[in-house]
């Protein structure tokens, strides 16, 4: 029997071995070179060394969402700990299943304002799922099985293992516990039967139902799911921004997504809608508007997986607490046993659905002269044939991409969607590339964004991880300057960036490929080139500077007082009566 | 509204910290909270003393549950239960008011236990009507500090 002694370094590397973990996002430091010693002699784990700990643990999150496994990353104390707050912040908002390992000073000195040293425990324990200080190098081994454990099962969700020095060079048997249990943490899986029967009743009952779908279809892999219940009983079906993918963009019954920035037809499905189906979402602010004006006449099905999420923003009708697959494989098994004529009954409300489709499509003004950022979005489609992952950063780019681009699938859209972290894109496109060396991979970006983390570039070029970056250039805080000028009189303050690297000589200087188009015709060619190259792209596309995101529900309005963007003097009104 | 909230946790450390960066981080209010060991060295167990209306009750409820260390949350509300705080008192007694403070000490069953030539320290133990019916009693005497352990509830069989 094996009653060897190994380090606590090994430790770690056995376990994350374990765990089948093939790629660890790390930078090193002081208290964890001993980590680091042991990750140079193996060839299991593939060691990515960003330029910042902050784009490692977005890395770590953008390989998460694109391929469903928890990501992993590894940074030392103090300031390496510190410096990964907002990705992990980013990961716990959108339920993301990471477990970062962030080193720290030796028991024996923690609390004594040591060199790099900083509570990281007391800093993350609202932005994680779960935090563990390790103690002993003996507990080593199941703390990182319960952090596994407990980052990817239930909500998913962060968890930070934080590692003294001494645990990590003292030695102790190793034993991985295959199975593990708490009682103290028990996920509900399955819905109840009573609830899900409920529900079926009241969506045969409906006569103007939507299903509104949310990060949770995507985290639980229970597209197929909802699709088969849509098909079924022919109800249409809105997004979130998390929930992009979790039903095709392309499908007849796809009303794209709701909200501050949703589809005309999306709002107007939910605001006069009889019933709402609500899987994995927890109505959002952003979703909502004005909670009080929310879809009125609506009864509310809630499930999720979240307890907490259910009664949390507006009232629901019928609960169900369960993994969103689970519920629904129940849910379609009650539904196909009700034989109702389901096309005729909802012959009128799609017809209704249809004029406003027709009333206000997703559109924008088209130029000749100048690039519409909508417009490179379109083609980016078209030249990827939407089989590409597209990750982005947050703001008005952000949006565009959400509308203009169809995702057919589960994880091909990757956004920092709770969190709104600019910066998010690159390194999280980098984690998905990483992932999937043999997908496309196309960071949709603003001049804004990029430069929060622009430094991993340098990790992409040195590592071969060839995303594609395209950049809408306005040299504004376009979304920012976007809510000044309809809602602050036109008043730009710090919104200008004013210069703005050149990004194709920025690019060249990385080492990676840099293109720019100035006009509507060299959009495409650039897209093309880009697409042919081996190495990392960074697209600089000028567009039109004072380019707005439409339609727009202003702040404190209700979802189905939209503004748009052809109607300049309905908008003067409306925020009028929204003032 | 007040709620008493019975809370089982892993008796570990940062527990505690959890619990109340919870409330504090989510606004909800906590009027008394009190910890100690419970019959299994493992657990712990809390009670807490909450206010809100019955949606923002609800949440709490369900945000300690979601918590990893928490093992079990009762609203004791639901249930028939019973419920004792203790609390010194240290009082004024120079010679001319220690019969008086005795007294009263005497019809709220308190006990004396320190006292000093102009001073005494009393122990009561009661529900939240009785001790502050005893503190109203004794503050004409004059009361020089106050110090209570917080709300401890448990069901009735």
């Amino acid at each position: 029997m094996s009653s060897k002694q190994i380090t606590g370094a090994e430790i770690f590397l056995e376990c994350l071995k374990k765990e089948k973990v093939d790629t660890l996002f790390c930078y090193p430091g002081g208290v964890v070179l001993k980590i680091f010693d042991v990750l140079f002699d193996q060839k299991d784990i593939r060691c990515i060394l960003p330029r910042h700990e902050q784009g490692g643990v977005h890395m770590a999150d953008g390989y998460a969402r694109s391929t469903g496994k928890t990501g992993v990353a590894l940074v030392t104390s103090g300031p390496g700990a510190t410096n990964v707050v907002t990705a992990i912040a980013t990961a716990y908002m959108d339920s993301i299943p990471i477990v970062v390992f962030t080193g720290q000073v030796p028991t024996a000195l923690i609390g004594n304002d040591a060199f790099q040293e900083a509570d990281i425990i007391g800093i993350t324990r609202p932005c994680t799922k779960y935090n563990i200080l390790v103690k002993d190098v003996k507990d080593l081994a199941q703390c990182i099985k319960e952090a596994f454990y407990i980052a990817s099962t239930g909500r998913p969700g962060p968890v930070l293992v934080d590692l003294p020095r001494d645990v990590v060079t003292n030695k102790a048997e190793f034993h991985y516990p295959d199975k593990i249990k708490l009682r103290s943490y028990n996920p509900t899986v399955t819905g109840n039967p009573r609830q899900i029967k409920q529900a079926a009743d009241a969506i045969a009952a409906a006569k103007k139902p939507v299903v509104y779908i949310g990060g949770g279809v995507i985290l639980s892999g229970a597209a197929d799911e909802v699709r088969e219940l849509a098909e079924l009983t022919k109800i249409p079906v809105t997004h979130t921004l998390m929930g992009i993918g979790g039903f095709p963009g392309t499908h007849p019954l796809s009303l794209g997504m709701l909200g501050m920035h949703g589809t005309y037809y999306a709002n107007m499905a939910i605001h006069n809608s009889d019933l709402i189906i609500a899987i994995g979402a927890r109505f959002d602010d952003r979703v909502t508007g004005k909670v009080e004006g929310f879809a009125p006449d609506a009864k509310i099905i809630h499930i999720d997986v979240d307890p907490t999420s259910i009664r949390k923003n507006v009232r629901v009708d019928i609960p169900v607490v369960g993994d969103v697959k689970h519920v629904l494989v129940d849910l379609n098994k009650e539904l196909r046993l009700v034989k109702e004529p389901w096309d005729a009954i909802r012959k009128s409300w799609l017809k209704q659905i249809n004029e406003w489709r027709e009333e206000h499509p997703l559109d924008y003004d088209h130029s000749e002269e100048v690039i519409k950022p909508q417009f490179v979005v379109e083609k980016l489609y078209e030249v990827t044939g939407g089989d590409a992952i597209i990750v982005t950063d947050v703001g008005q780019h952000q949006m565009w991409a959400a509308q203009f681009y169809k995702y057919d699938r589960p994880r091909m859209w990757l956004s920092s969607g709770g969190l709104g972290t600019m910066g998010y894109g690159l390194p999280a496109a980098m984690g998905a590339k990483v992932a999937h060396p043999d997908k496309e991979v196309f960071s949709i970006s603003g001049d804004g964004s990029i430069q929060m983390n622009i430094q991993e570039l340098g990790t992409a070029v040195e590592n071969n991880i060839p995303v594609k970056v395209v950049i809408l250039n306005n040299r504004y805080l376009g979304m920012v300057r976007q809510w000044q000028e309809l809602f602050y009189a036109e008043r730009y303050s710090s919104t200008d960036l004013g210069s703005t690297p050149d990004f194709v000589k920025l690019a060249e200087a990385y080492g990676a490929v840099g293109l720019r188009a100035e006009k509507p015709s060299e959009v495409l060619p650039v897209l093309k080139e880009a697409m042919k190259s081996k190495k990392p792209v960074f697209m600089d596309f000028v567009i039109d500077r004072y380019e707005k995101v439409f339609p727009m529900v202003p702040a404190g309005a209700a979802i189905n007082e939209m503004i748009f963007g052809e109607e300049k003097k309905k908008v003067e009104k409306k925020l009028k009566a929204v003032k | 509204m007040k709620h008493i909230i019975s809370v089982l946790v892993e008796n570990k450390f940062g527990v505690l910290s959890r619990v109340s960066g919870l409330f504090s981080g989510r606004g909800f209010n906590i009027e008394t909270i009190s910890v100690g060991p419970t019959l299994d060295p493992t657990v712990s167990q809390m009670t807490i003393v909450t206010s809100g209306d019955e949606r923002i009750l609800e949440q709490i409820i369900k945000q300690l549950n979601k918590l990893i260390d928490v093992i079990k949350v009762a609203d004791l509300a639901e249930k028939e239960f019973v419920e004792r705080e203790m609390c010194l008192i240290k009082v004024n007694a120079p010679s001319e008011q220690r019969a008086e403070a005795l007294r009263i000490a005497d019809i709220f069953r308190a006990r004396v236990v320190d006292s000093s030539q102009k001073s005494y320290t009393f122990q009561v133990t009661g529900d939240e009507k009785k001790l502050e019916a005893f503190i109203e009693l004794l503050r004409p005497i004059g009361i020089k500090e106050i110090v209570r352990t917080g709300k401890v509830a448990i069901t009735r069989e």
